[in-house]
């Protein structure tokens, strides 16, 4: 992965990469650093009294059995949201690129959810959802469905899966796309002339071309499940009803804005980024690999 | 050639527009809701055609959306989007030209320290700003930075997505245009500006188009660091319009604003979509 | 105080005319407003009002401002009730704290857990000379506010309780009387049968569920919803909701979803849409509702206290305000709380109190604004809007009335509304459910006296 040819000088570099570093540090490794002493004190909310507790915080957390559920939560949350955004898009992808006509067109006409704030998608959604003049909870009604997502968790949570699915499909719908015009057309009329099928084809030569695309848009995905879809589920269902779309974002920003426990919160803020840190690592080593390959 | 059905072409067109349909209702709602009275919005179901209030709530939207969230003076919704304007574009250049230098001295230099600022980066990669929000307040408050454009901007600066994406692009670049432009008695900052910058367009258009967004979308962090009202985004005030105690909730003119909101972000995704897909997918392979 | 502002304003306007005069002939009138605004001491308000409530919020502020031209107060949204506490909180730390800050009832335990931060109401009355008057105040809504020996922490700004709303289109199509809306709830049960035969899909529904069928429903039978005087008397109480009485209650209610007499609507204020198309007849909301309500419902309503069963011994006792008071933060010069102390005594003068009380549907802090409404006419006019006075001023308050003053509060809230969610999905039968929240909300309880006594 190194480049093999590399200018020389001794101060340059370190006056490139300044500007970025002194951002970071500021605005991140000390705010971080932070949350980390926050984890081991207790203190009242406008922090006159803080008092060291050691790992007390930790402790209360995982005796909560509901910081637990949360881990669940997230865990179907973001498997909902990356299943279903991945092969709704996958299925658009497909059918676009084989029209001849109308690809450019599908193409504008679907990507542009990605521009929607999820606090304004939550509102969008909620909108639709409200029971009452909400125009799919009265749809519902008239089928006969028990409508209220205020009460039903696994409604709760097709609201917010449909909410979060919703803004992340054209975003995955462009990069299939474009993964699937960048296989050469060659290859596909080769096996049509051995006889192959649409759905054979697609599985022996499309899907294994593709596979690199859908493993970065499955780390994607999951990321985006997993951290951006805090105002989705602040704006829709706000982790209820009883804690059943508390997914662990939400619940940081809960204890630590709604409750102002800042020990508990941070203690979570220090679990969270041991997370990402991990997600980063495995990330960038999954990609370094198939920089060098 | 590939056989040709055209009952599945149909099939495909359905299914396309069928989906179109699906991510449009939304704001096809919206729009309708900025349509109506509040009375006429109240009914179960809610009316599915427009009705005839679309100029008098947008208009109302524009001018005394924002006054419901305490914004006095003449012009206060063109004060918010300008904000917001100015947020977006802010931190979309200044996450470029950062992440643009410090990914040109990883690739192309080797120097004691490289791996370490290399890791410090990346760590930073997907952290979210909520986790960390209030020692941030603090560190921003301390330098004198609360109610200002810099307090808004340069804290969100602070991470790695776009370093990683021009480092990834970086990567690509064939050696043979360092060797020429070595040859050529180029130095490095020659080989930036006149080789590299012009070969990323593609990728930092597709950043901009990221971090504009990414901007705009801003809630949280406007909240806490503007209370001069100088300085409020129209997200902002649309998060609040929805947050209220006690209040009446004006449907029709919350969702004229959301549909204001919502223009320059759709412009800016759909004027540079060509290259914005083109920049992530270059870069990704 | 006040005499001195007063005769410091015809000097300052003459001063300030000099200048204008002058001004224009130099350098125009411009600059020197200018000079004049910049010399007023700012006060920062934080507060958490959007929509109508906040252009009257910046009437009040603009109010104070010209009345007065030494001070400036300057209000500021700050999103929603508990984004506007973190807001304040964390500038706080960063010593950027606001002078004022509206925070929401089940903050002020947080509030009195955080002393080094908060200036008290009565300290800063006292300190700069306005008179204070317990007696003229309406004790039912300031003392949710003091401590036990009627010293006033906080502020009540914008104060409410729950009333009964009804749809009297709906009474009449089931064949009631639309002005006789239940009184009691065994009066209730029979209401709600007819309204479903008359084909209501939701003949009753609650906002609020915690404060109204939990919190309110103990004070207005008199009895205790947690121990040593519902918290006021110490951090070592214990939450007692899981009696006899209120598993009885739950389970009448729960009984009623079944059957569909009853919809269950959301946490907060979410069912009032259904309240206001029509869909649902009897609906529980906070007495600002009213607002709400007037512009938006196309059908004739009515307001009524809330129900109570009439075979519990002291019932209907008063019912509790929710809402908002105003804290003054710590940390500011004293010059600075002398303007605030002089806000304050601007906000309790009856013309403001009548004004706020009529406007908005909060309650009035003192009796005089109370009687001055009355006397006014206003109540007459509009019935039902003294529904929410007479329900809080019915007896005077027990200690089981006076108030709650619970740590951890938000947190306790949630966790009530999570279990009478999992009653009302049949997950769990009422005793169970509130015999859990107890638990539950204990532990948080034991954890906020553990952090208390720390400090």
């Amino acid at each position: 992965m190194e480049k093999r040819v590399v200018f020389q000088n001794r101060f340059l570099p370190y006056l490139l990469v300044a500007p970025q570093i002194a951002i970071t540090l500021v605005f991140f490794f000390w705010p971080a650093s932070q949350a980390v002493v926050q984890s081991v004190l207790r203190e009242d909310a406008f922090g006159t009294t803080s008092y060291f507790v050691g790992l007390e915080n930790f402790q209360l957390l995982f005796e909560d059995e509901y910081y637990a559920n949360s881990f669940k939560v997230t865990a179907l949350f973001s498997t909902l949201v990356a299943v279903l955004g991945l092969s709704i898009s996958l299925l658009l992808a497909v059918t676009a690129d084989r029209l001849i006509r109308g690809t450019m067109v599908y193409k504008t006409l679907l990507i542009w959810p990605y521009a929607v704030a999820p606090a304004v998608a939550g509102a969008l959604w909620g909108f639709v959802f409200l029971p009452g003049p909400g125009v799919f909870a009265w749809l519902l009604g008239q089928m006969g469905v028990n409508w209220n997502f205020h009460l039903n968790g696994n409604q709760a949570m097709f609201v917010i899966v449909v909410a979060a699915t919703w803004k992340q499909i054209s975003y995955n719908f462009l990069f299939f796309l474009a993964g699937l015009q960048a296989i050469p057309k060659s290859l596909i009329e080769a096996a049509a002339i051995d006889g192959a099928g649409p759905f054979r084809r697609f599985w022996t030569i499309v899907f294994p071309l593709l596979s690199p695309t859908l493993f970065f848009l499955i780390v994607v995905n999951v990321v985006y499940a997993f951290f951006e879809t805090f105002g989705v589920v602040h704006s829709l269902t706000r982790g209820g009803p009883a804690k059943s779309t508390e997914i662990l974002v939400y619940k940081v920003w809960y204890d630590g804005f709604e409750a102002q426990d800042l020990g508990g919160s941070a203690a979570q803020s220090v679990i969270l980024m041991a997370i990402v840190i991990g997600l980063t690592v495995v990330q960038f080593r999954y990609i370094e690999r198939k920089v060098h390959y | 050639m590939i056989e040709r059905r055209p009952i599945a072409d149909m099939i495909g067109h359905l299914i396309l527009l069928a989906a179109i349909f699906i991510v449009a209702f939304p704001i096809y709602l919206a729009v309708i809701a900025a349509s109506h009275t509040i009375e006429g919005l109240s009914q179960a179901p809610m009316p599915l055609l427009p009705g005839a209030e679309l100029l008098t709530n947008t208009a109302k939207a524009l001018f005394d959306g924002p006054q419901m969230v305490g914004v006095s003076g003449a012009t206060p919704a063109i004060v918010l989007l300008g904000n917001s304007m100015i947020m977006a574009i802010s931190i979309a250049v200044g996450k470029i030209v950062i992440s643009l230098l410090s990914a040109f001295a990883i690739v192309y230099f080797r120097f004691p320290l490289r791996n370490f600022f290399f890791w410090m980066i990346f760590i930073t990669l997907m952290l979210p700003v909520e986790v960390r929000i209030i020692p941030t307040y603090k560190i921003v408050a301390d330098l004198g930075l609360l109610d200002t454009y810099t307090g808004l901007v340069l804290p969100l600066i602070a991470s790695a997505t776009a370093t990683f994406l021009f480092r990834q692009f970086f990567m690509t670049v064939p050696d043979e245009l360092v060797e020429a432009a070595r040859i050529d008695g180029a130095g490095p900052m020659r080989f930036f500006w006149d080789v590299l910058v012009p070969l990323s367009r593609t990728s930092i258009a597709a950043m901009f188009v990221i971090q504009f967004i990414y901007g705009w979308n801003q809630y949280l962090w406007p909240l806490l660091i503007a209370s001069d009202y100088q300085y409020q985004t129209i997200v902002l005030a649309i998060g609040r319009l929805i947050r209220a105690p006690d209040a009446f909730y004006e449907w029709p003119v919350i969702m004229g604003m959301a549909v204001l909101a919502l223009l320059p972000p759709v412009a800016v995704v759909l004027l540079m979509q060509r290259w914005f897909v083109k920049g992530l997918v270059e870069t990704e392979k | 105080m006040k005499t001195e502002r007063i005769s410091a304003r015809p000097a300052v306007s003459k001063l300030a005319m000099a200048l204008l005069v002058g001004g224009a002939l130099v350098a125009g009138s411009a600059s020197s407003a200018l000079a004049q605004a910049q010399n007023r001491i700012e006060l920062q308000w934080w507060h958490a009002m959007t929509g109508a409530l906040n252009e009257r919020v910046n009437e009040i502020a603009d109010g104070f401002n010209k009345g007065q031209d030494k001070y400036k107060v300057v209000a500021v949204n700050k999103g929603s009730y508990p984004e506007t506490l973190t807001a304040a909180m964390a500038a706080y730390r960063a010593g950027k704290g606001p002078h004022i800050v509206q925070v929401f009832e089940v903050g002020t335990g947080t509030m009195m857990a955080s002393r080094a931060a908060i200036k008290p109401v009565y300290e800063l009355m006292a300190q700069n000379g306005f008179k204070f008057d317990p007696g003229s105040y309406i004790s039912a809504v300031t003392g949710y506010y003091s401590t036990s020996d009627g010293k006033m922490l906080s502020y009540p700004f914008n104060s409410s309780t729950p009333v009964m709303y009804y749809n009297k289109d709906a009474f009449e199509k089931a064949g009631l009387d639309p002005n006789k809306p239940p009184r009691t709830w065994q009066e209730f049960e029979p209401v709600l049968r007819k309204l479903k035969a008359s084909g209501s899909t939701c003949p009753f529904q609650s906002n609020w569920q915690t404060w109204i069928q939990l919190e309110n429903f103990s004070t207005l039978h008199n009895v205790p919803f947690a121990s040593k005087s519902n918290g006021f008397d110490g951090f070592d109480t214990e939450l007692m909701f899981n009696s006899p009485l209120h598993v009885r209650h739950i389970s009448n209610l729960a009984g009623w979803m079944k059957e569909g007499l009853m919809v269950y609507g959301g946490r907060k204020n979410e069912p009032n849409a259904k309240f206001v198309s029509g869909e649902c007849a009897i609906h529980m909301e906070s007495s600002a509702g009213y607002a709400t309500f007037a512009r938006g419902a196309k059908f004739k309503w009515g307001i009524a206290m809330l129900p109570y069963y009439s075979d519990v011994q002291g019932a209907p006792q008063n019912s509790i305000i929710g809402g908002a008071s105003l804290w003054v933060l710590a940390k500011h010069k004293a010059e600075e709380y002398k303007g605030v102390a002089q806000f304050f005594d601007y906000l309790s003068s009856t013309e403001n109190q009548v004004w706020w009380h009529k406007v908005t549907g909060y309650l009035p802090i003192t009796s005089m604004a109370y009687e001055t409404t009355k006397a006014q006419g206003f109540y007459a006019a509009n019935p039902g809007t003294d529904t929410s006075v007479q329900q809080m001023a019915i007896k005077p308050p027990t200690a089981n009335s006076k108030g709650l003053r619970l740590g951890n509060f938000v947190q306790i809230r949630d966790v009530m509304d999570e279990e009478m969610e999992a009653v009302w999905s049949g997950k769990k039968s009422p005793k169970e459910a509130l015999d859990t929240a107890v638990e539950r909300g204990n532990r948080l309880l034991r954890q906020f006296e553990r952090d208390a006594k720390r400090s």
